[in-house]
């Protein structure tokens, strides 16, 4: 992993169009500015990674339960 | 074509069938065309099933059986991205993850499956306000009617 230093106000470039930038830091808390191309999806990565684990965890579960709803009717 | 699935055997497929996921789903990244397949009777249960890989397939539901008042936007990038030109192009299905017992099983509405019907371009979307959540009870009371049948 590239570690780089930067203070508030700076800024970091990645490929052509994306600006990283530290906007403040307060308190072990780092406020970051991204512009980016609006193709570019920006997400936090504990939230990413909860999708990822919801949809692993859904793709998961025992036959009977799928049984259950095959036999579930309006009624 | 033939496909094998993670439930139904050996499965007839229509190319129109399928549904495309660009860019993957989150945790299946690798994986691109799906297909949804009923799994009761009452078409309330889909399997939305990897046309690439048998072993992957997620039980998804419309969230609107569930929570009535369910809404996000589709940002301008979303509709481009799925080529949606009008509200009637869109279906949104919802991720459920089973558990035993069958009231543990939960709706996840934090990150909704946008599917453009007319071209199969698909695409799970990962809301950005925190009003939902990946965890929501699939039996819940609000909402009056009753869908989380087992």
């Amino acid at each position: 992993m590239l570690v780089l230093n930067r203070k508030a106000g700076e800024s970091i470039r990645i490929g052509d169009d994306i600006e990283l930038k530290v906007v403040s830091v307060e308190g072990g808390q780092v406020k970051l500015g991204i512009d980016a191309p609006k193709h570019v999806e920006i997400h936090r990565q504990e939230v990413y990674a909860a999708i990822q684990s919801e949809n692993t965890e859904a793709a998961t579960f025992s036959e009977n339960l799928l049984d259950l709803l095959k036999s579930s009717k309006n009624d | 074509m033939k496909i094998e699935t993670k439930y139904f055997g050996i499965v007839e497929v229509e190319e129109n069938e399928k549904i495309r996921f660009e860019q993957g789903l989150p945790g299946f990244e690798g994986y691109r065309s799906f297909v949804l397949l009923p799994v009761d009777e009452t078409g309330v249960y889909y399997a939305l099933q990897s046309c690439e890989e048998p072993s992957v397939s997620l039980i998804v539901v419309s969230p609107y059986l569930f929570y009535k008042a369910y809404e996000f936007e589709l940002g301008e990038q979303m509709q481009l991205d799925l080529g949606i030109g009008k509200p009637d192009d869109v279906v949104v299905y919802s991720v459920v993850t089973l558990r035993e017992p069958f009231k543990e099983s939960t709706i996840n509405l934090q990150a909704p499956i946008i599917v453009n019907v007319n071209n199969g371009k698909a695409k799970q979307l990962i809301l950005v306000d925190e009003v939902y959540q990946t965890r929501h009870s699939l039996g819940h009371e609000e909402g009056g009617e009753q869908h989380a049948r087992p």
